[in-house]
């Protein structure tokens, strides 16, 4: 395999048990959001769009559609000679077989596809992040610092803090100083993004360690930042100010969708990195002579036939005359049918709403239809 | 089907649409709001289980060459067999005009693709078939030659193809005429034959100063053939005059219409990937029936149009019954009606243009009004 400077690794393996029933067939990264991608689009695309040739994901939970998605990396532009999307699920060895029993783990399962693919950087990556940034900028700033780590921060308010992994840092260098794991009384309200670029001999080494250590838990946040911490290693952080959502809840994944549909909204798809997805095959939407469509988005294949308003409609959804869908997200293919009521609700793939039927959740308590279900009126 | 090597013949210029075709292949004219022409007939061929499939090109290629690139995004990009294009023969000495030269100097691709049948189809007619129907179809009829063919339902201008049959289905003329009438049949420009065949007309008639494969080759080697008529039942368009193009995307606004040619889950029709965002509707749109395509983004009024890829129409502003290609801006206040505006044309604020109910305006490309 041809050298590479910057390796990105998606961890990909997570359940996303607080996404219930959205995650019940596919791995939280397979999740769809915004219309037409799904949540691994965003660090796919902004792996390609930061040049980075070489990209392992890491999958474990019901890999299937995550795997049949992925595909050749194609759409993403990751179908490279010498490069491009390796899928790297869980393996058996000589002796036995185990799972990736942690973030730390799974990396370390797979240091020799990353010793194969000899980079001089690793990026790690979450597949559970919507915001679009170029990686490369990170790398030269982990590069000026001469760093071992450099960590991806995002400034959360102090309300919120306590919720995350906390960096604190030297506020003129950037040097961490400290790692609060969601603490009680937050020392400073930068939050960790789950983005680490390391310099691979530093990772290796660690990696080694944690592996043959009975007592750690495997995971990047637990083990190795502090134990890095503790040896003093040089670890910076790099400061992202865009738009940044963790979307690992019901609540959360409503309110990022919801957040695509203000006049200026605070995270425009549309901005100057593009976000590649796999396309399927469907004409451009079709708006009945008796709908409404308001505050909305639209994917292709939809057909919309009643009043759709402050919602997100992916494609192939089907909206009945005198349906009515409001503040909420409809997954592909499912079918709202002749005046039906949706308001703040998602509705996962194939689920149909029969005539009349009403789905109603509110601010707070998102009501979730899971894939395939029938609800009748 | 692996047996049918497929040729798409995008050789044939059209008089009757110029203002649109002034700068690309009739073939490459953008239509129902994200495809190009061309895209339904390589989009048959590959739903029908033909992989090898040649592209003959017309003469501005630029536009064509650019949709379809190496083929990926129809599953043509293969390692076996896949897209081919067939250029254009150099004039050299030869200054006929018509397709057939064309033809002639691309006769190699069809006869040492190791294949029994060609297909040959063109791109102005608008259909979504499954051809492994025709080869059946032709196997069972013992024809030399199929031909498919739908009644057409209304009278129309521009030069066409029909053939009159007998009760068995067996062609017994075969004439082009300058129009069409409601109840005549519509050959839709695709012919099935065994290569052999294919390469016997098209060399005895070049060989003899023919120019033109339809009228030279075809229509006057007939009589030696058996040809049987395949008759297509559903939806077909003829794109050949600027006012069929402007009632075929209109006829993509009626929803049988639409699932037909778009919605079969085993036949879709493939089109250039363009990664766009989901249409934007905006709290003050007014959207109604009207298809619209990705990257769009909608604050106005839109009604009864077909609206293209990234094209915004700010608040205020009015479309009806128009269609407007790629990245169009209709900006606050402005109002078209019966329009077709081609790429990039900007209605700049409270401009007004209306064109006639039969006769659409045709704003040209990068035009700012």
């Amino acid at each position: 395999m041809r050298k590479t400077e910057l390796l990105g690794m998606i961890l990909a393996g997570g359940q996303g048990s607080r996404l219930k029933a959205l995650t019940k067939t596919v791995a939280k990264p397979a999740v769809p959001f915004g219309g037409k991608y799904r949540i691994i689009d965003f660090p796919l695309s902004n792996c390609a769009n930061s040049g980075i040739e070489k990209v392992g994901v890491l999958t474990q939970y019901k890999p299937l559609e995550l795997h049949n998605y992925l595909g050749s990396g194609s759409s993403w532009d990751l179908d490279r000679t010498g490069g491009g999307v390796f899928i790297l699920p869980p393996y058996a060895r000589e002796k036995g077989a185990d799972w990736y029993r942690g973030t730390a783990d799974a990396i370390y399962q797979n240091l020799n596809f990353i010793d194969l693919a000899d980079p001089d950087y690793v990026l790690i990556l979450s597949g559970d992040h919507i915001y679009t940034m170029d990686y490369s900028w990170m790398l030269k700033a982990h590069k000026d610092n001469n760093a071992d780590v450099t960590i991806g921060v995002f400034e959360v308010s102090w309300e919120e803090a306590p919720r995350f992994g906390i960096m604190v840092t030297d506020k003129e260098t950037g040097r961490i100083t400290e790692f609060q794991e969601k603490p009680k009384e937050p020392k400073s309200n930068l939050a960790s993004m789950g983005i680490y670029i390391f310099s691979k001999p530093f990772l290796k080494k660690y990696l080694e360690e944690d592996g043959v250590n009975e007592n750690s838990t495997h995971d990047f946040g637990n083990d190795l930042i502090p134990k890095m911490l503790a040896d003093n290693a040089r670890m910076f952080s790099y400061a992202f100010d865009g738009y940044w959502k963790d979307v690992g809840t019901i609540e959360s994944l409503w309110q990022a969708n919801m957040d695509l549909l203000q006049d200026q909204p605070p995270f425009d798809l549309k901005g100057d990195m593009k976000i590649y997805s796999s396309n399927p095959s469907l004409p451009p939407h079709f708006i009945g002579p008796n709908a409404s469509v308001k505050s909305s988005m639209i994917n292709e294949g939809a057909k919309i036939e009643g009043d759709v308003d402050k919602s997100v409609i992916f494609q192939g959804v089907k909206v009945g005359p005198d349906a009515k869908v409001t503040n909420s997200v409809i997954l592909p293919s499912a079918v709202v049918e002749k005046g039906a009521v949706v308001n703040y609700a998602i509705i996962a793939q194939d689920a149909v709403i029969k005539a009349g039927a009403k789905v109603e959740g509110k601010p707070g308590e998102i009501f979730v239809v899971p894939e395939g279900a029938i609800v009748n009126a | 089907m692996k047996q049918v090597v497929g040729i798409i013949n995008l050789q044939e210029g059209n008089s009757l649409i110029r203002e649109l075709a002034a700068t690309r292949a009739v073939e490459a004219l953008p239509f129902a709001g994200r495809y190009r022409l061309v895209d339904f007939a390589i989009s048959n061929m590959v739903n029908s289980g033909i992989s090898t499939v040649g592209l003959m090109l017309p003469d501005f290629s630029r536009a064509v060459l650019d949709h379809i690139r190496s083929g990926k995004d129809w599953d043509l990009a293969r390692r076996r067999d896949g897209l081919t294009y067939l250029p254009a023969a150099l004039p050299d000495n030869d200054s006929r005009k018509g397709d057939l030269k064309d033809i002639y100097a691309n006769l190699d691709f069809a006869e040492l693709s190791g294949k029994q049948y060609v297909l040959l189809t063109n791109a102005s007619y608008i259909y979504n078939i499954d051809f492994k129907d025709v080869v059946e179809f032709h196997k069972k009829s013992n024809a030399d030659i199929t031909m498919v063919y739908s009644k057409a339902t209304t009278d129309r201008d521009g030069k066409s193809v029909v053939i009159e049959t007998s009760t068995n289905g067996i062609v017994t003329d075969l004439a082009e005429v300058p129009a069409i009438k409601a109840g005549q049949k519509d050959v839709m420009g695709a012919y099935l034959m065994p290569v052999p065949t294919f390469a016997y007309i098209v060399r005895t008639t070049y060989e003899r100063g023919g120019q033109d494969f339809l009228l030279d080759g075809l229509i006057r080697h007939a009589h030696e053939f058996k040809i049987s008529a395949y008759k297509h039942q559903g939806y077909v368009a003829h794109i050949n005059s600027t006012m069929e193009y402007y009632e075929a995307n209109r006829d993509c606004l009626k929803p049988e219409v639409w699932e037909e040619l778009f919605m079969n889950n085993d036949r879709p029709i493939f089109t250039k990937v363009k990664d766009e965002v989901p249409v934007q509707y905006k709290d003050t749109a007014n959207v109604k029936n009207s298809l619209v395509a990705n990257g769009c983004e909608i604050r106005g009024t839109v009604e009864n149009s077909i609206i293209f890829r990234g094209v915004t129409v700010a608040k205020g502003a009015v479309v009806k019954d128009s269609i407007l290609m790629q990245r169009c801006d209709v900006q606050e206040g402005a109002r078209v009606e019966n329009i077709i505006t081609d790429k990039n044309v900007i209605i700049t604020k409270n401009r007004w243009l209306k064109g006639a109910e039969n006769y659409p305006y045709i704003v040209t490309k990068n035009a700012r009004i």
